[in-house]
């Protein structure tokens, strides 16, 4: 089985709608694409769009935030936290307020609308924030669970989804904890710590690892701040040689964070799997993971590579 | 309160905050002053507050949104016992309860963060949605730059508020004609503000926002105005009560040293208004 995370975060909304009836949702015109048309249908009192003005649906966020009212506020991941990242900022983040940024179609698989719309940059944007939360989940289950723990959560979070499938890999019996990272696979080779949609990818990387011998464990680190600093020094511990994976640039995302991270605590060789500074451009998703090497042999070949 | 009684208030507030500036040896005198009187008429007179009690979910709701002119603010919400005068003279010190740009975590009673121009429109729109879905009658307040308007999340926001049809908003353009490097005419003229405002669906009223029956009755005025959200253009004089800083565009960011803060002091003492 498989769904796009946005798909999940829609269902998600009209279940913790119906739970919590302090939850209202915003969008940018883009409420079909986002999901949170759903959200509408089930409550269209507490549905805002705020048409195509991302900063101006920050700002009334963080008002209805200073009433009491848990807002979503949704868009792309480009105009979510680039447009609006000063509004983020200054009338969220330092006032911290309880606004939550649900931002789908992130990274390159947005495929054919091409580098204006993929965002590479957003983890990095929003990890800089203080008192911001960064959470990126990697399928339907984690991404309904992190959505009601976002809601519980008092403050600012950055959610990233995407547009397109992914594999399953979570079911019900899953519990998601924000702030704790999830050892998916172990093994004593090497650990790849992965974000997002590059989770069920590490995981097949993983299988074709073991095939010729090298066992893998793989981290699905979902939250990217707070970063679960005890379970990467563990892993590094472990195996002595980390990969990180992410659909994101290799500047500021989850393989920074997990640098920052070594570099202070356990210094190991860290490869970053990523974006390699530079723009995506129009293609299918499949396509442009390829080109930019974002496969499971990108990263059994990364992990082959260290000496 | 009578006209007399608020022009009593309003000369303290500005005794207020040219002393805060001077001690602070930073902030924004110009702006301060030209806002003065009408936050005096809304904390004094019409807005639905609980000192005691800043947070009462009741309350009328005040944004800042040109959050540079925050010592009148300051000096205001002191006055009316949110908190000691004696904080005042605390304005920008390591530490402090009063920055110099409002942070609502900081400072009791204000009711958001503001300081970086154009976003505090917007805020004030979220509030008053969200009295709008709790069938509550407060009402919410937003004071603008004249500057400010020129950034373009102000009418990003002024679409909202008329297409949700706030009509429990207010907002407030402190419309003294300069801004840091000039007469907003040299810089970019907004002009002509009221068609603009009445464009994007806006009730608008053009006051003069020193004369403080004027602020009233314009205030009164938006709250019997339904369907829509209204504009009260009040045209002010940056610096107003000092005679050496009225108009004068030096004194937008410029804190007065002593001889001139004693000057200006001296001044708004003997002064009638």
């Amino acid at each position: 089985m498989s769904a796009a995370t946005r798909e999940a975060y829609g269902k998600a909304l009209v279940e913790l709608g119906e739970k919590n009836k302090n939850v209202v949702v915003l969008d940018a015109d883009l409420s079909k694409s986002t999901k949170t048309a759903e959200f509408q249908k089930a409550y269209p009192d507490r549905f805002f769009n705020i048409g195509i003005s991302e900063q101006d649906m920050m700002g009334t966020a963080a008002g209805l935030a200073t009433c009491g009212k848990i807002p979503f506020a949704s868009s792309f991941a480009i105009f979510a936290t680039g447009r609006a990242y000063e509004q983020i900022r200054n009338s969220i983040g330092y006032p911290k307020l309880n606004v939550k940024i649900a931002a789908t179609h992130a990274g390159i698989t947005v495929g054919e609308d091409g580098a204006t719309h993929q965002s590479i940059e957003d983890i990095s944007l929003m990890r800089g924030i203080p008192n911001m939360v960064v959470i990126n989940p990697s399928d339907a289950e984690e991404t309904r669970q992190a959505i009601l723990a976002a809601a519980e959560h008092y403050g600012p979070v950055y959610i990233r989804l995407g547009r397109m499938a992914v594999p399953d890999i979570h079911d019900k019996n899953y519990k998601f904890e924000l702030g704790k990272g999830e050892i998916i696979r172990e093994g004593k080779d090497i650990a790849i710590i992965a974000t997002g949609i590059m989770v069920s990818i590490a995981l097949e990387a993983a299988d074709k690892l073991k095939e010729e011998g090298i066992n893998a464990t793989v981290v699905n680190m979902h939250t990217i701040k707070p970063i679960d600093r005890e379970l990467i020094v563990k892993v590094a511990k472990q195996t002595g040689k980390v990969v990180t994976a992410e659909e994101h640039s290799i500047i500021g995302g989850l393989g920074s964070a997990v640098c920052e991270v070594l570099s202070e605590e356990y210094p190991v060789r860290v490869k970053r799997i990523g974006i390699n500074d530079t723009f995506g451009q129009s293609g299918t998703p499949k396509e442009l993971l390829k080109y930019y090497n974002l496969t499971f042999q990108n990263i059994v070949d990364v992990v082959k590579s260290f000496d | 309160m009578n006209k007399y009684e608020l022009m009593k208030i309003a000369r303290e507030i500005r005794i207020n905050v040219i002393n805060m500036i001077a001690e602070a040896s930073h902030g924004h005198p110009g702006g301060s002053l030209s806002c003065t009187d009408i936050l005096t008429v809304l904390y004094f007179d019409k807005m639905n507050i609980r000192p005691d009690n800043p947070k009462w979910e009741d309350r009328d709701r005040f944004v800042l949104s040109k959050g540079h002119a925050a010592p009148a603010l300051y000096a205001t919400l002191a006055k009316r016992g949110y908190f000691s005068e004696k904080a005042l003279l605390s304005l920008d010190k390591f530490g402090s309860i009063l920055q110099e740009h409002p942070d609502m975590k900081s400072t009791p009673g204000l009711d958001m963060t503001t300081g970086s121009l154009g976003q505090g429109l917007s805020a004030a729109c979220g509030m008053a949605l969200a009295g709008k879905l709790d069938k509550k009658d407060y009402r919410v307040y937003v004071i603008l730059g004249d500057g400010e308007v020129q950034e373009g999340q102000i009418w990003e926001a002024a679409m909202t508020a008329a297409h949700y049809k706030l009509d429990n908003l207010t907002a407030i353009l402190d419309f003294n004609g300069l801004q840091i490097d000039g007469r907003n005419e040299e810089v970019k003229s907004i002009q002509p503000i009221d068609e603009k405002f009445k464009a994007f669906g806006w009730h608008v009223i053009k006051i003069d926002g020193h004369d403080f029956d004027q602020i009233k009755r314009a205030i009164e005025e938006a709250e019997s105005t339904k369907g829509k959200p209204t504009i009260i253009i009040a045209k002010t004089i940056k610096g107003k009560g000092v005679s050496f800083m009225e108009n004068q565009v030096g004194w937008h960011g410029t804190a007065p040293n002593e001889e001139q803060r004693q000057k200006a002091v001296e001044e708004l003492e003997r002064s009638e208004a």
